[in-house]
């Protein structure tokens, strides 16, 4: 619905006219267009101006390549310091020395942690390890037996105290059952909970405390608006998170969320959620993710071509 | 108890100056930027602020701020002007079609909506279509159970058309006033299952020719700007009647509901503050606004 970027950047240099080298008046209109895309897709406000004005140094006095229009040497400046932020690697699931490896999953209610929990455990499973899944949502009605009817799907275990159980007391006792008969890996699904939610979110901190998990993953909403950053921020504050998982990217929703989070809390993108079926999860790639949040998904073949 | 950080704050403190200056204008726009109203919404609000602002010949920041209330409402009263009455029959189950993207609220708005029905002294009836995603009969069936409503389902995995088929045909049976439709989560760019909301309604209307009488959406007030494509795409394939905004309880401001009221027009009637079943509010613009962005802590 939104013209693309490059569209747009385009248009701004038709107007200027082509010149060896980008005056600071070229790149305030180009940037711009740059912070509207974002700021389109999702991207926190304060984080795009910040991220604007990075880009914007940098892109002031830099010489028109002779093989790129100046649309697309914005483009791929803009292109880059995205990366950058979003991380240039991938950074895989920190698997502990001495097994069990204990890896939770945090966030609001309803982004795709108990899915993403049966997800994570098949890609491990296929990898051949041993895991099993921890039911420690008592409060959603029938989050048991969706983690179980999952489980059922993968063939993985899943551990249940039923809803009476207090959620500390069943990840504890998952745990030393895990020690017990030699499961490698424990996922701890937790019941979805707002960041403001103080009863909550002492109880997923006294989880953290009594089962110390090696990775605590938030998982967010691929279609989450400004307000990610609020969120992930207390989650971090309280938990230290370890990396992020970005859910329901098969829609048509830019992701700026993940832009914005990877920049207030630093941690990595570990796994894109792209489906609702339990193979529908992939490793993250910074590239395809900055091209999708400038909107654009084929800037990359647009660069290349040039 | 929540505690929300007040956008309201901010507000009172950028009215608080001696003059209506551009930096004014700036701010403003950062504010409703970050409170999801997305960057058009944003600018003709803010147009439509100044326009006030000279016609009127306002001069003090503390009428520039009600100015801007009143716009902000103005906005979102585009979004109940559309609202169809709705007519309870004897005897014709009124029946609700829920829908939306993966996760907004849908089931539990279902038992909200159920609850407030029974409250109404209406005799209420589920039919759980959802029977794709693990255990979302067995989520319905909880809040059945909980309120005492039937629920109507299938086996997990059967064909949605024909619980609904089955649904329709229990609620003559048994006089039911409302029957309350769960779907499957979808995201609006799966064509399939767009067709598949489609076809469910043929099923309902060979039963009864108007229904169903109200298709709720329910977006997730965290969303961003996608919860505008969210709303297009839903109405384009089953003419929503109401759209219900969820999880507002949270520290999202549900700007989306302007950009929807701006650009849709679709109507807007409840708002969910919370998982319990009577976390549930009848949409009003004044309120939304006052209590989004103008009022002290108030309650939704
Ligand atoms: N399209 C799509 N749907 C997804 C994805 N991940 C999860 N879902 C769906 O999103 C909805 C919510 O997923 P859940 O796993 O139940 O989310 P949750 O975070 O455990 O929810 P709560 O426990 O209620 O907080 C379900 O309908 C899932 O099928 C994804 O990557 N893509
Ligand atoms: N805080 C808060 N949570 C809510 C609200 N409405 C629903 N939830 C929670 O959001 C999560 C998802 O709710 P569901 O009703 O299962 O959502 P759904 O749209 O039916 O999900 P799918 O069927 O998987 O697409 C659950 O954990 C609910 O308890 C609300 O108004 N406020
Ligand atoms: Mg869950
Ligand atoms: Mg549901």
């Amino acid at each position: 619905m939104f013209e693309t970027l490059s569209d747009r950047l385009t248009a701004v240099f038709q107007r200027i006219g082509n010149k060896g080298r980008l005056t600071e008046q070229d790149v305030d209109e180009a940037m711009r267009e740059v912070r509207r895309a974002l700021l389109e897709a999702d991207v926190n406000y304060k984080v795009v101006r910040d991220f604007v004005s990075a880009v914007r140094e940098r892109a002031v006095g830099e010489e028109v390549l002779k093989a790129l229009t100046p649309a697309q040497q914005v483009i791929s400046i803009v292109r880059d310091e995205l990366i950058k932020i979003l991380g240039e690697e991938r950074v895989p699931l920190q698997l502990a020395q001495v097994p069990p490896t204990i890896v939770m999953v945090v966030g609001l209610q309803g982004s795709g942690k108990t899915t993403h929990v049966a997800k994570i455990a098949n890609l491990l499973k296929k990898e051949g390890r041993r895991p099993l899944m921890v039911a420690a949502d008592v409060y959603r009605p029938a989050a048991i037996d969706q983690l179980q009817t999952l489980g059922g799907q993968i063939d993985v275990p899943v551990y249940s105290e039923g809803t009476k159980a207090n959620p500390v007391d069943i990840a504890k006792n998952a745990v030393k059952l895990a020690r017990d008969r030699g499961y490698t890996v424990v996922l701890i699904d937790t019941a979805g909970r707002l960041q403001i939610d103080e009863p909550m979110m002492q109880e997923v901190e006294r989880i953290a405390e009594a089962v110390k998990p090696h990775e605590i993953l938030l998982v967010a909403d691929a279609m989450t608006g400004q307000e990610a950053v609020n969120v992930a921020q207390e989650f971090h504050r309280r938990l230290a998170l370890t990396g992020l998982v970005l859910t329901k990217m098969d829609g048509d929703a830019r992701g700026g969320a993940a832009l914005s989070i990877r920049s207030v809390v630093g941690v990595p993108i570990k796994y894109i959620g792209t489906g609702e079926r339990i193979d529908a999860v992939e490793p993250f790639y910074p590239d395809r993710l900055a091209s999708r949040i400038l909107g654009m998904g084929d800037v990359l073949t647009l660069i290349e071509r040039a | 108890k929540k505690t929300r950080r007040g956008i309201f704050k901010d507000i009172a403190n950028l009215f608080e100056r001696s003059e209506i200056t551009e930096d004014l204008f700036e701010d403003l726009e950062a504010l409703l930027i970050q409170a999801d109203l997305g960057v058009e919404t944003t600018l003709e609000l803010l147009d439509n602020l100044r326009d006030r602002i000279d016609r009127e010949r306002i001069k003090q920041p503390a009428d520039a701020r009600e100015a801007l209330r009143t716009e902000m409402i103005a906005l979102l009263e585009n979004a109940t002007r559309n609202r169809k009455i709705k007519i309870y029959q004897r005897g014709v189950p009124f029946v609700i079609l829920v829908v939306g993207v993966n996760g907004t609220g849908k089931t539990t708005t279902i038992a909200k909506l159920a609850k407030y029905h029974q409250d109404q002294g209406r005799n209420v009836m589920l039919v759980a279509g959802d029977t794709f995603r693990a255990a979302a009969i067995d989520q319905l069936k909880v809040w059945g159970e909980r309120l005492k409503v039937p629920v109507i389902a299938h086996d997990p995995g059967a064909d949605p058309g024909a619980v609904v088929f089955d649904g329709m045909q229990a609620a003559y049976n048994r006089n039911a006033d409302i029957l309350l439709v769960d779907t499957a989560g979808r995201l609006h760019t799966k064509y399939n299952l767009m067709e598949e909301l489609k076809k469910i309604r043929k099923v309902m209307q060979r039963h009864v020719a108007e229904a169903p009488q109200e298709v709720l959406l329910v977006i997730d007030a965290t969303t961003g700007q996608n919860g505008l494509v969210q709303a297009k795409k839903f109405a384009e394939a089953v003419e929503i009647t109401d759209i219900a905004i969820a999880k507002l309880d949270g520290t999202a401001r549900g700007g989306i509901a302007f950009a929807i009221a701006r650009e849709l027009g679709t109507p807007i009637s409840y708002v969910g503050t919370g998982e319990q079943v009577t976390a549930l509010a009848e949409f009003n613009p004044v309120t939304y606004v006052d209590a989004l962005f103008f009022g002290e802590e108030e309650e939704l």
